[in-house]
């Protein structure tokens, strides 16, 4: 067996290897987080100012489709499967994935997918331009024939996920080494393996909701289409159904990340591991059960808008342990702030605004007023791009002098971190404004009244935009020309088996499996 | 537990796809089914039933009256003129009830048309009994026709107490199209 | 340098959290003539959009007060439990006591937030006693209103966005109601609980407007009940909430709350038009009547789609078209009874004969197309009859 990865193209399209796979899959979630920043960028210049000014609206409104898409199914899924790629192994102490084929068709059937998506721009009447949410009917008989093109795209990407996550699970299940037993686990695995099985579960949903579409729009069927006996309000509880465990499975394994890198920079173990395992698993429960709560307005009875409410404003409750348990963390600890540590305050401080407004979203009769506003908009950004973007952002600083042994520039890091920061702010806090003041989402021209936020808005995107520019940089300057690191540790604080390898992480680690001192708590 | 292959990983796996196959049956067999019989219950989306109302009715209820309104909607692409002949009546529950609804097909060629009932509030649908009804099938109508589509109906005396106006709405959709489709089926 | 950025972030969260309170403390910046808050929900003119406003208010205060306590204690941290200060890290890592009753005391202020919470979803869902019916539907991209009449004498209109495409466009200066004006506005009596049925002719849209505490999905083939009881006059504007489509940013929705005499004298005033109507049908009109009458008719209803010179967009082209310049029973038919399977709608029932006879007239006879042909309000009723 040859112990050095192959060379050439050939080493990335066949490789099997864990950490060969993580790195692309981290490099193709940057390159569409590149994409999706673009569409976004283009939505915020035309919303600079009242009037239509750069694109025509039919256009615009297949820039708000194609950044969801991209965002969520091409830059944060697939970022925290590179993620997971690369640390599961080493954090259980297994030498590979379960699945080490699976794993590298799980790839590489990511990038036609996009492609396939991204050339239904260049199509008969333009991409798809119903929204990230794709309601029926407008995303069937009303839809673009890029559509077809769009519902394979997710069904290639749908599979795709699944098979990363039953890797994921097959992994964790049976290839930790002896002695690391589930309680004794990191949370990052926890939480990546409780998204796993959400994955699991809902991805298929997802399929035959775009499978009923293609059925709709193609043999004839009616499953969403009223003259047939179908039901459009039957797509949004399917779509639902797998939309609300979507926005966990993005948050879990963020929450995985922050529950590393808390306690190596405040050199405290993690406050209430046991809690935030069980916190995990209340999230992923409630999740199947909530999904509604995006559709009070679409007529449903008042019973089912309480239980609805009720359940939705249950989360908050061990969403609410999970911060506390940070802040207990950090309480009492010795702090210092590495970027990695930054990025992870302002997720906590991020987050916790955005599940403050996700709690005012969940009462129903105040939904009346928030739903389908810039309101929404500025909530999701703060739980997703907090919860996602800031997070990743701190794990490729935590973890990239392991990947590559080579320290980051901090200076650099520092200021990312704050640019981003406060780019971040001035886009999304004034979208709570408008959209309190009445402006819906997902329009191309607004009243005069919303002018002066949105223009600050635009700005704070332009800013927020241009400093992952100085991300990418700093991580390309890094792994090309940046400073040794000897340490194995790296971190003084870090905690955990991916420390005990050689820095940088060999191409093959735990081929032998550690010991596990079974005094030692879990990391 | 039960183990499906000797080697731990693939027996998860086996176990996995199973779950992920399940889930995509789930959406189809249970769903949409479940959906549709939620609805028909509870009368979730104000979708009344399908079927003709066959059971009888203890009487009628002197003592409340219930102020139906009746409200026709064309679908895009739908040319036929369509409307109610009444726009309200009164009625007594547990009595039974007729009207038309008026269509015209202004073109020169037949069509078929298909009316979706829903009936606001929509708790109001289970009470709402349809013994006849143009909406349970597909209407054709030649080129530059008229007819007069009857409807027949019994408001439940069970209708609960705080409903006092409802209001069944009609949309009509082209469906010459699906029609034609199932003709050639056949 | 380490030191600097934490006073900096510090600095930059008391910051972001004096601005916060800034812009609450501004409150309900209500003003009398119905000109909303820019940074807040509006309570409107109803008793349910003040219960919302209520609520909402209560909920984000108890958010605030929470997220300062949290905050507080993470910036002690922050502060005081620094490695450069030389502290020696505690050990500790989980205290039953505290996680339960961190676990509790959230779920009982959450049962404290649920009452009213429920009490006002309740006070929404009550439809009954409303003493007028008004069916709404969405259309891309306007909405038609119907007011409900037992004796079927029902007053129908289309409302479009008034906002010309110069303004749009940015070659005009924009007024103050900018995308947030229609041609013709809803009109209700003031103190009146008024009942909307909305629905949909094509896709989903929604009828949102703020100030009446108004939000409802139009689901086409379905019908969905909601209501409103103004206590103030006034015009309240709002827009269409759910994306329908490429124009889902240019359907706003106006209501206008009269006074009781006012609403009559209106529908007296709607009455009489459609019996001017009825009257102008049977007038033949000369050329310029009919050119002057289209044109304004192409602005409100076919400009969207077919553009200003008749050059085309989502529609096919006017100008030179085959249709504008070809037969005049086919150009007719497609005015009245749209194109199956595209976006041409049946403009028969949207547009009433004369415009439809005028704006015929203008297609044949503007953009470079000279028909020279006239079309009379009789030849469409005509038409229509067969």
């Amino acid at each position: 067996m040859a112990h050095g990865p192959a060379k050439g193209i050939s080493r990335w399209l066949f490789t099997t290897n864990h950490k060969d796979i993580g790195t692309m899959y981290l490099w193709f979630s940057f390159a569409m987080f590149i994409l999706g920043g673009a569409f976004a960028m283009i939505i915020r210049a035309e919303l600079f100012q009242p009037g239509m000014q750069l694109v025509e609206p039919a256009f615009f409104n297949q820039m708000t489709t194609l950044h969801g898409l991209v965002m969520v199914f091409g830059a944060i899924m697939p970022s925290f499967v590179g993620l997971a790629n690369w640390l599961i192994p080493m954090m259980i102490g297994a030498p590979d994935m379960a699945l080490p084929r699976m794993n590298n068709w799980s790839f590489w059937i990511l990038p036609p997918a996009f492609l396939m998506l991204a050339s239904t721009l260049f199509m008969e009447g333009g991409a798809p331009a119903f929204g990230w949410t794709f309601y029926a009917p407008l995303s069937t008989t009303y839809a673009a024939p890029s559509v077809t093109f769009f519902i394979f795209a997710i069904h290639i990407l749908g599979l795709s996920s699944i098979m990363g996550s039953i890797n994921i699970i097959a992994t964790v299940m049976n290839m930790r080494a002896p002695g690391m037993s589930y309680m004794k686990m990191p949370l990052f695995v926890w939480t990546w393996l409780i998204t796993a099985f959400l994955l699991v579960a809902v991805m298929p949903v997802l399929a035959g909701a775009v499978t009923m579409m293609l059925m709709d729009i193609h043999f004839g069927t009616s499953f969403f289409s009223a003259a047939g006996g179908g039901d459009p309000v039957l797509f949004q509880h399917i779509f639902w159904f797998f939309g609300h465990p979507e926005v966990y499975i993005i948050i879990l394994p963020a929450f995985g990340v922050v529950s590393q890198i808390i306690p190596a920079f405040s050199r405290k173990p993690l406050f209430g591991y046991d809690s935030m395992v069980y916190a995990t698993a209340a999230i992923a429960f409630l999740s199947f059960i909530v999904w509604a709560h995006h559709m009070y307005t679409v007529g449903m009875p008042v019973a089912g808008e309480l239980f609805f409410m009720y359940a939705t404003m249950l989360i908050a409750v061990p969403t609410g342990v999970k911060v506390f348990n940070w802040v207990s963390t950090m309480w009492r600890g010795a702090l210092s702030f590495e970027t990695p540590m930054l990025f992870c305050i302002g997720f906590l401080v991020l987050f916790t605004i955005g599940g403050f407004t996700g709690l005012m979203l969940s009462i129903a009769p105040a939904d009346f007023q928030y739903h389908d506003s810039y309101f929404v908009v500025a909530h999701f950004h703060y739980v997703m791009v907090a919860g996602a973007v800031f997070s990743m952002s701190a794990a490729v600083y935590y973890w990239l002098p392991k990947w590559c042994g080579k320290m980051y520039n901090e200076t650099m890091g520092k200021t990312h971190f704050w640019i981003s920061f406060v780019g971040f702010n001035i886009t999304f806090f004034p979208q709570h404004f408008v959209g309190l003041a009445g402006m819906p989402r997902r329009i191309p021209d607004y009243a005069l009244q919303f002018a002066d936020f949105n223009m600050m808005s635009s700005i704070g995107a332009f800013i927020y935009g241009g400093s992952q520019i100085l991300f990418l940089y700093n991580v390309v300057a890094t792994i090309v020309a940046g400073k040794p690191v000897s340490d194995d540790k790296v971190w003084d604080g870090a905690e955990g088996l991916e420390w005990t390898v050689a820095t940088p992480a060999p191409y093959h680690t735990f081929e032998v499996p550690p010991t596990i001192d079974p005094a030692h708590a879990h990391s | 537990m039960l183990r499906l292959s000797a080697n731990p990983s693939i027996d998860t796996v086996i176990k996995l796809v199973t779950v992920a196959v399940a889930m995509f049956a789930f959406v189809f067999v249970v769903m949409v089914p479940l959906y549709n019989v939620l609805c028909d219950a509870l009368g979730i989306n104000g979708k009344t039933s399908g079927e003709v109302y066959t059971a009888a009715q203890a009487g009628v209820d002197e003592s409340r009256e219930i102020t139906i309104q009746f409200v026709a909607t064309n679908n895009d692409g739908m040319p036929w003129e369509f409307r109610p002949s009444t726009t309200m009546m009164h009625v007594n529950p547990g009595a039974s009830n007729d009207t038309v609804f008026l269509a015209r097909n202004p073109l020169p060629q037949a069509m078929v048309a298909q009316a979706i009932p829903s009936v606001s509030p929509s708790r109001a649908a289970e009470y709402f009994h349809k013994t006849e009804c143009f909406c349970f099938n597909q209407q054709p109508l030649d080129g530059r026709t008229s007819a007069e589509m009857p409807l027949q109906f019994i408001i439940d005396r069970e209708l609960p107490d705080d409903i006092k106006t409802i209001t069944l709405s009609y949309t009509l959709f082209d469906v010459t199209d699906m029609a034609q489709g199932a003709v050639a089926a056949r | 340098m380490q030191g600097a950025i934490n006073r900096a972030f510090v600095q930059g969260a008391a910051a972001v959290s004096s601005a916060l309170a800034l812009v609450l403390s501004v409150g309900p910046a209500q003003a009398a003539d119905g000109t909303r808050s820019t940074v807040n929900m509006a309570p409107g003119v109803t008793a349910v959009g003040q219960s919302i406003y209520d609520l909402h208010m209560i909920i984000l205060w108890i958010c605030v007060v929470i997220g300062i306590a949290v905050f507080a204690v993470m910036f002690y941290s922050i502060i005081y439990h620094r490695k450069s200060r030389g502290v020696v890290p505690a050990q500790f890592h989980e205290s039953t006591k505290v996680e339960i009753a961190w676990t509790v005391v959230p779920f009982l202020i959450l049962i404290g937030m649920a009452v009213p919470a429920t009490s006002t979803l309740l006070e929404i869902y009550d439809f009954e006693d409303a003493e007028m019916d008004i069916l709404v539907t969405g259309y891309q991209w306007k909405w038609k209103y119907e007011y409900l009449t037992e004796d079927g004498e029902n007053v129908t209109f289309f409302s479009n966005l008034k906002t010309p495409q110069s303004e749009i466009y940015n070659s005009a200066d924009k007024n103050e109601n900018y995308l947030l004006e229609v041609d013709e506005p809803l009109v209700i009596p003031v103190n009146t609980k008024v009942r909307f049925l909305v629905t949909a002719n094509d896709v989903i849209h929604a009828w949102w407007v703020p100030e009446l505490a108004v939000k409802k999905d139009a689901v086409p083939g379905f019908i969905n009940e909601t209501w409103t009881l103004a206590t103030e006059e006034g015009i309240y504007r709002g827009q269409c909430a759910e994306l329908c489509g490429k124009d889902h940013g240019f359907m706003p929705i106006v209501v206008k709350v009269v006074s009781q005499e006012e609403y009559a004298q209106w529908q007296g005033e709607k009455q009489q038009e459609a019996a001017q109507v009825r009257e102008l049908m049977a007038q033949t009109f000369t050329m310029d009547e009919l050119m002057e009458r289209g044109k304004a008719v192409y602005a409100r209803a076919c400009l969207a789609c077919h553009g200003a010179n008749g050059e085309g967009g989502v529609g096919n082209a006017i100008a030179g078209s085959p249709v504008a310049t070809g037969e005049l029973g086919q150009h007719l038919n497609i005015g009245i009874n749209g194109v199956a399977g595209s976006a041409m709608q049946a403009f028969g029932g949207q547009i009433n004969d004369v415009e439809m006879a005028a704006v015929i007239t203008y297609q044949r006879n503007a953009f470079g197309n000279n028909m020279g042909d006239m079309v009379q309000p009789i030849d469409v009723f005509n038409y229509k009859k067969g």
